[in-house]
């Protein structure tokens, strides 16, 4: 593990990057927390995959994004809404199934998305998003925008096919982007040396000439030290990089899954010894950056910001079951293409009104 | 009026979407100096570059991947999957994604990309390379999927599913490159999507097809019309949208129906037809509605094996003489 004082000298901080890096790592920690009460109250159906623990991988990748910079995530994704800036509201609203949430209700936990932010979605085919990623990073270099993407994924997605086929592509094309494994050591319950041949996963970028590099995923600062560096060069060079985090999840797999049965009581506290959020605190603390007291109110602020993000998704409106239909198509004409679908289809696609219960 | 093949057709339209809009790209195996497995994309890349005629490796879950990211940023890609067996590998990526981001990003963001393919059989190309996939996709909300069977649809209908914002499979057909037809000669000319067309009027019974098929649809009426019997061919040209009503009015007209296509007719486009044409046409039907497709085996190599498992003119025009038969006529 890198100590703070391993910590590069061009990553020492001013006090509002303290100060933004810890509120946003107390607020998903937090959100997370209300978020698996919400889950257990039923306010929330559905898959719930939890980020706790795991803050320091995505808030400092993302703190490293400039303007018009991409991002993808797979669906463990609610920390990454946050991140990028979507409100705690209708972030809550989406998991809520209501009108108000990010995605209109449609989506749902793990289909978060902003474009407003480029945030282009949590994805939930594991693997799957990176080659959309590539693509995306594909548009920017075909409008020669001065951009890059940053595709962020857990370390499963390593072992699929879409990954071998997205950093190839991301390689012969010299697309400006940068994949990062936030490596919480298991895919569900199966560890990385179940999975992989190669269990250092960083190493796979030699496979496409690629610069890889792997570093401790709950240093908020470490991570955002070499996102930066990496996209800087995406941005700059067309080049593509791969970026290991090496983090932990303090939950299960999801919500419905204790996360007790695959690993060890020592292996789970010893990594809580090793808490981001913890070790950031203490860090801005021995720097003086943050007293005690701005600790204390950033936690309590953020607990004040999720209540308020909960009340207002428990009174927005649900999704009218008359809008059912909407946007599963987008062309203007697409109400005239299927015009003559209607005729003969089977009973509820016939254009009818609702006279049935729902 | 200018005649032109299936295969000219497409790459005029193709080349003409490229002239009009930067937006626009083409990507797919061997597409650029190759020309294209079929030479669908011949004379492009050296006319556009290697930006926007844009090779890729083996790797169709990759770059369909690839076309989805580029197309959500609103590039508009025009993907080629070298035959319709190929997607199969991207599956994930045409019916887990492509289809579903517009709904599941609640209106957000869309996918403007065409995956333009070629299927069919009948050049002894075997199991893993003849088959007619569509409907699987038809069935899928999200979709839209057009398969046209004339040259002038080859062109207007690929321009339009170029110009549409949501994500368009373009099924084409090995065996009709090489059909030659006529293209009116407007510039502008574009086919809307969800419309079938009557390609012969006829009073006996309703014959419904989409791409080769059509033209075997057309020859077995020409047969039958020897004997005096006059069959309607309905072209669907869109299988998602479905025009269901364009076959309906046909059916009320001549009372019996029956589909014929490539791919196997068992939870096919002929079962989609026949569930329809059974609640438009209950009271018009002379007889029960029939199917006819390929044969429900994987495609064999032999000869004389492959005519018994495709569609035929000769098993079109059996069930066409059945089915008259069950209703008194021939």
């Amino acid at each position: 593990m890198a100590k703070a004082a391993e910590t590069p000298p061009d990553t020492l901080l001013d006090k509002d990057t303290a100060l933004r890096l810890f509120r946003m790592m107390a607020l998903i920690r937090r959100f997370e927390e209300r978020t698996e009460e919400q889950y257990t109250r039923a306010r929330i159906g559905g898959y719930c995959h939890l980020a706790i623990g795991e803050e320091a991988s995505t808030v400092g990748a993302i703190d490293a994004l400039e303007e018009g910079d991409c991002l993808y995530a797979s669906y463990r994704d609610h920390g990454t809404a946050l991140a990028v800036g979507s409100e705690p509201a209708a972030v809550m609203a989406e998991l809520f199934g209501k009108e108000t949430g990010v995605a209109h209700g449609r989506g749902g936990s793990m289909h978060l998305m902003d474009v407003q932010r480029r945030f282009f979605g949590g994805w939930g085919i594991v693997g799957a998003h990176l080659p959309i990623a590539t693509g995306t990073a594909l548009a920017l270099s075909y409008r020669d925008l001065p951009n890059a993407v940053l595709c962020q994924f857990g370390d499963g997605a390593v072992e699929t096919g879409s990954f071998h086929e997205a950093l190839n592509l991301a390689g012969i094309w010299d697309l400006p982007i940068v994949f990062q494994i936030i490596n919480n050591q298991y895919g569900m319950g199966t560890s990385v040396e179940q999975s992989s041949a190669e269990p250092d996963l960083w190493r796979r970028a030699a496979a496409y000439r690629m610069h890889g590099e792997r570093i401790d995923g709950n240093d908020v600062l470490a991570v955002r030290e070499a996102a930066g560096r990496l996209m800087t060069i995406a941005r700059q060079q067309r080049r593509p990089a791969l970026l290991e985090t090496i983090t932990y999840r303090f939950r299960g797999h999801s919500v419905a899954d204790a996360g007790k049965v695959y690993r060890t009581a020592e292996e789970i506290e010893l990594w809580r010894k090793r808490d981001p959020i913890t070790r950031f605190g203490l860090l801005c603390s021995e720097r003086g950056l943050l007293e005690q007291d701005e600790i204390d109110q950033v936690w309590s602020d953020v607990a004040a910001e999720v209540k308020a993000a909960i009340d207002e998704a428990l009174g927005a409106a649900f999704p009218d079951p008359d809008t059912l239909y909407e946007h599963v198509y987008g062309d203007p004409a697409w109400r005239e293409q299927f015009s003559r679908m209607h005729a003969g289809a089977p009973f509820g696609e016939r254009g009818e009104e609702r006279t049935w219960q729902t | 009026m200018a005649d032109l093949t299936y295969r000219e057709a497409l790459r005029r339209a193709l080349d003409d979407e490229l002239a009009r809009d930067p937006e626009v790209f083409l990507m797919g195996e061997e597409i650029g100096r190759f020309e294209g497995s079929y030479k669908v994309t011949a004379g492009l890349w050296e006319k556009y570059g290697p930006q926007r005629v844009r090779e890729t490796p083996i790797s169709e879950e990759g770059f369909v991947g690839a076309g989805i990211g580029a197309a959500m940023m609103g590039l508009r890609p025009v993907v080629e999957i070298m035959t319709i067996n190929f997607i199969l590998v991207a599956m994930d990526q045409v019916i887990n994604h492509a289809a579903k981001i517009r709904y599941m990003f609640g209106g957000a963001v869309g996918v403007p990309m065409v995956i333009r393919t070629p299927g069919g059989a009948g050049a002894q190309l075997t199991a893993q390379h003849s088959q007619s996939l569509e409907a699987w996709f038809a069935g899928c909300p999200g979709m839209k999927v057009v398969a046209p069977a004339s040259v002038a649809d080859a062109y207007g209908m690929m321009k339009t599913a170029i110009r549409d914002d949501d994500p368009v499979l373009f099924v084409e057909n090995l065996v009709m490159y090489n059909v030659t037809g006529t293209m009116p000669d407007d510039p502008d000319f574009t086919v809307p999507l969800g419309r079938a067309a009557v390609v012969r009027e006829g009073r006996d019974l309703t014959l419904v097809a989409h791409s080769y098929t059509v033209q075997r649809a057309l020859r077995v009426a020409d047969t039958m019309s020897r004997d005096g019997i006059e069959i309607e061919v309905v072209d669907l040209r869109s299988l998602r949208p479905l025009d269901a009503e364009t076959v309906a009015e046909s059916v009320r007209k001549t009372s019996r129906a029956l589909i014929a296509e490539e791919g196997w007719s068992t939870y096919g486009v002929g079962a989609e037809l026949a569930a329809r044409i059974h609640r438009l046409c209950f009271d018009d039907l002379d007889a029960p509605v029939e199917r006819v497709g390929g044969a429900e085996v994987p495609m064999p190599y032999s000869k004389p094996l492959e005519l018994a498992a495709l569609p035929l003119e000769s098993k079109i025009e059996a069930a066409a003489r059945g089915l008259l038969a069950e209703s008194g006529i021939a």
